[in-house]
């Protein structure tokens, strides 16, 4: 008797863990064969992503970043990155982002830390007054209405008072981008970024965490401090114009990714086959770093991004370097090659439209500002 | 004429059996129990062993990330691949760290310890219940999760994609799980998951048959202890959302599988749509591991300030309020997929809206206490912990319930520490709680109080300094799941990896308290609380007969 449910039991349990003693057994035949298993542990991200060379071979070989034209701006320290010990929220380089700052540190934070300091006074209160020796008899009052009342509603009321300034952020951080407002599609790969600018060519910029100088071999370019912080400074920064607004895309050709700058207040995931839109406009040149915020396999630590604001002016040379052109130009000079690829985004994309919707697009169709067109609700 | 009249005796080889205590041999007493109390205390067996594992990889989590730089993941990389690791390798050996500490506190560790081992040990006692209203599918909810944990350690030994093990996040979001992830680790993963949450669909089954069935006679609904109360609503919860992440990992089978596409959009799937799917589990997931602490923590402070609770049905209605509404706020988890500003606004009022029974429950035990003659007893400091903690975690919940603020918090550092607050800090102080509360009726020894206070306290400091410079680390912009980290994030990370040493000493005071009351506590009396302890449990022998209740308890 004992035996068969022992046998019942133990049947199916081997059973279950079968698959489990093969697999674990067997030499594990698809182990991606380690492409140099003699790299040295000392090595960060040794083996990182050979940057995509059809940037590379287009410009120049430079040693910092620099084209014909342009110098990549060297970054102030505790601008646009964080800083030792730092407890507050970065600075906030774009007017939304200023907004959401202070509605934490002016009404939330306080709100909150006053909560958990009263619950704190009652409990240290109850500590003092109500313990054992204290109060030896308990008292038997179980119901009070109105402080039942009271408990329910002032939440309530306070929770009204965070949704005012929540929800009026939220709109604004919807608000869709004017005319002359400057595409820039953000497309996440494993694990690089790959920035496209429609409104001047579709040329796109590849972009990768830059290695430390012991890391690389003689000759190949190393992080400096103009490039800013190990693990945030990359080789081509995202070059955009500060002042301008901007209509910044997100999506993926792999797995999905996250486009973050917390400096800007700007997180948007990039999901393959689906183009994500929003609106940014960075109030003062600079350059502002940021990382890769969502889940998305080995090195999704080691892609960091870096928006570099330039003066309007020194964006167009910067657009010029690249052997892009701009929106004017551009149209003057192509004026038959249909609005899809070339019209300044102005024109193509309807501005009374909700820019930050997402739109599921096909994959092949996304360099366009036209096949961003958002969905109407 | 025959008598046809069966004497009981004859069916029994001997007659030994008869008293209400005895007890099968060995193997068949543990190995295929259908007794609620011993399936409740494998389960306490087995989320303890779960948690040394969970806690010990968030340990290895911090050793790393004690200092910049990658200082220790390729040696682990390289020991469980059994030859030197790339550095793809090891980072991907990162991924694998976090995704099994996430599904093992989750899944092996919170889940059993609360909802298995205590929901069985007192479920049926507190509602005079003899045992479960299926006791061999209890046995078998046990076996189920047991097999399930095995399933997900073992693939960390088999390919996942970069290397050894599943590393998608305990969230497995496509395509990372699909297509990004080759080999059979994060098949395994899931079938883990399956099993888990077939265990707990039939762990759900069985005590919402037992709460409605098999109270003792007297007991309406409105009479249960409030824990009992939180089983069941945790119970309905558990019914409602586990099919849906079932249903979600199964379609993840298929587009790994069999070329299937719910989530490829190259094939006209969308990966947005898994995380639809999943945190429609997920959100309901997090009340189903913190809603049976919040009945723990109403029975430890009645027991303690020798008062009923106050506002009874307040307490148990503000429980199916936050079990409805965890139901419609599920996106909030998702505010920077690309939603529209209707769904940030809606998610984002509809998750404000969960402050409120939440804050009248922690002004319910406030009052409970008010007036009371409080004993501060280890039960009751872990309780006090708890409410204080739960609030500084449920605070945070309401800055990230703001889509437009979430749009810099999410995933961030910000996010981990809150959740670490309403977990860490609220679920597994709640689990000690009821771990010091309940372990003489369960044991009938007693823990000593002396140790149970310096445990609470290394514990109570340690986490604290573990998990509040989180929240600098998240303002700052630090993202989750990452290996390393710049230089400007290194001070607070070093702080929180001295806050796990802080915490770990407490873990092991912990162990040494229980070793302690088996090989020298004092025995436990049957009511070793005194006149607050009103709960049926307390009526019985500690611990109580192995089967209880023969003769109903009538409840006036």
């Amino acid at each position: 008797m004992l035996m068969n449910m022992l046998k019942s039991f133990l049947l199916p349990l081997a059973v279950l863990l079968s698959p489990v003693a093969a697999i674990a057994a067997a030499p594990a035949p698809s182990v991606p064969a380690a492409p140099a298993p003699s790299v040295p542990a000392a090595t960060v991200a040794a083996d990182a992503a050979p940057a995509k060379t059809a940037d590379a071979a287009a410009a120049p070989k430079s040693m910092d970043g620099s084209l014909p034209g342009y110098t990549p701006m060297k970054p102030t320290q505790g601008i646009g990155m964080p800083v030792d010990k730092q407890m507050d929220f970065q600075e906030q380089f774009s007017d939304n982002g200023t907004y959401a700052k202070w509605i934490n540190n002016a009404i939330l934070l306080p709100i909150i830390v006053a909560i958990s300091l009263f619950v704190l006074l009652l409990l240290m209160w109850i500590i003092v007054r109500f313990r054992k020796a204290a109060n030896p008899v308990p008292s038997k009052t179980t119901h009070n209405t109105f402080i039942e009342v009271v408990w329910t509603l002032v939440p309530v009321l306070i929770l009204l008072g965070i949704a005012y300034p929540s929800l009026d952020l939220l709109a604004k951080q919807f608000k869709p981008a004017g005319a002359g407002a400057v595409t820039i599609k953000a497309t996440g790969y494993q694990w690089y970024w790959g920035y496209t600018y429609p409104d001047h060519g579709g040329f796109e910029v590849v972009s990768n965490m830059l290695k430390e100088q012991s890391d690389v071999g003689k000759g190949e370019r190393f992080r400096t401090d103009n490039d800013g912080p190990a693990q945030l400074a990359v080789d081509n920064r995202m070059v955009v114009p500060a002042g301008v607004e901007l209509r910044i895309q997100t999506t993926a050709s792999d797995v999905i990714h996250a486009f973050a700058v917390p400096s800007l207040w700007f997180k948007l995931d990039a999901v393959p086959g689906r183009l994500n839109e929003k609106t940014l406009k960075i109030t003062k040149p600079g350059v502002y770093f940021g990382q890769c915020s969502e889940l998305c396999g080995a090195r999704h630590g080691f892609m960091p991004i870096t928006v570099e604001a330039l003066p309007p002016e020194k964006f167009a040379a910067w657009v010029k370097a690249k052997g892009g052109k701009m929106p004017v130009e551009n149209a003057a000079a192509a004026p038959a090659a249909g609005a899809a690829g070339s019209a300044p985004a102005a024109k193509t994309a309807p501005a009374a439209a909700k820019p930050s919707a997402a739109t599921p697009v096909t994959p092949t169709a996304t360099p366009a500002p036209a096949a961003a067109t958002p969905a109407t609700n | 004429m025959t008598t046809i009249a069966a004497n009981p005796a004859d069916f029994h080889g001997s007659d030994h059996a008869h008293d209400a205590d005895h007890k099968p041999a060995f193997f068949a007493r543990w190995f295929m129990s259908t007794n609620h109390k011993d399936i409740g205390t494998l389960y306490l067996i087995f989320a303890i062993i779960a948690g040394i594992v969970g806690g010990g990889i968030s340990g290895l989590m911090r050793w790393e990330l004690a200092e910049p730089g990658i200082q220790h993941l390729t040696a682990w990389a390289s020991m469980m691949k059994g030859s030197g690791a790339t550095m793809d390798e090891s980072y991907h050996m990162w991924n694998v760290l976090i995704t099994a500490h996430g599904l093992i506190m989750v899944f092996f560790m919170v889940m059993p310890a609360i909802i298995g081992g205590f929901g069985n040990w007192f479920v049926p006692l507190m509602i005079g219940a003899p045992d479960m209203a299926f006791p061999r599918m209890n046995n078998v909810s046990f076996w189920l999760t047991a097999v399930a944990f095995i399933m997900l350690l073992g693939s960390s030994f088999v390919p996942g994609g970069t290397g050894l093990g599943a590393g998608t996040g305990w969230t497995v979001y496509a395509p990372l799980s699909t297509s990004g992830s080759v080999g059979p680790a994060v098949d395994m993963a899931i079938f883990s998951l399956h099993l888990a949450g077939a265990a707990s669909i039939l762990g759900a089954v069985n005590f919402i048959t037992t709460i409605f069935n098999m109270r003792a006679p007297g007991m309406t609904l409105h009479k249960m202890p409030l824990f009992v109360w939180s089983v069941l609503v945790t119970a309905f919860l558990l019914l409602l959302a586990l099919p849906v992440l079932a249903a979600a990992i199964t379609m993840l089978l298929v587009d790994r599988n069999f070329g299937g596409a719910f989530f490829d959009a190259a094939a006209g799937g969308d990966p947005v749509l898994y995380q639809h799917l999943f945190w429609f589990f997920g959100h309901p997931e997090v009340y189903i591991m913190i809603l049976p602490g919040f009945g723990i923590v109403s029975q430890i402070i009645a027991t303690f300030s020798r008062k009923p609770v106050f506002g009874y049905l307040g307490m148990a209605y503000a429980m199916v309020a936050i079990g409805v509404v965890g139901f419609v706020v599920w996106a909030h988890h998702m505010f920077t997929t690309g939603m529209t500003v209707d769904m940030k606004m809606y998610f984002t009022a509809a998750t404000m809206v969960i402050a409120v029974p939440t804050g009248i429950k922690i002004f319910s035990w406030i009052a409970t206490m008010w007036g009371g003659s409080v004993s501060f007893k280890t039960p009751m400091v872990w309780a006090m912990g708890f409410i204080f903690m739960f609030t500084v975690g449920g605070v945070t919940g309401v800055v990230l319930a703001n889509g437009g603020l979430d749009d810099n918090l999410h995933d961030t550092y910000y996010v981990v520490a809150h959740f670490h607050y309403v977990l860490s800090l609220g679920a597994v102080f709640s689990l000690f709680a009821g771990f010091y509360y309940w372990f003489g009726k369960m044991s009938g020894r007693h823990l000593s109080e002396a140790l149970g206070h310096l445990h609470f306290w290394l514990f109570f400091i340690g986490v604290n300094v573990l998990f509040f410079p989180m929240h600098f680390l998240g303002n700052a912009g630090m993202p989750r799941r990452y290996p390393d980290y710049p230089e400007a994030f290194a001070y607070w990370n070093q702080v929180a990896s001295t806050g796990y040493v802080i915490m770990g000493i407490g873990v092991l005071v912990f162990f040494a308290n229980v070793i302690y009351a088996f090989a020298a506590g004092r025995r436990a009396e049957g009511n070793y609380w005194g006149e607050g302890a009103t709960t049926l449990e307390w009526t019985l022998s500690s611990p109580p007969p192995f089967h209880q209740f023969e003769t109903l308890p009538v409840i006036k």
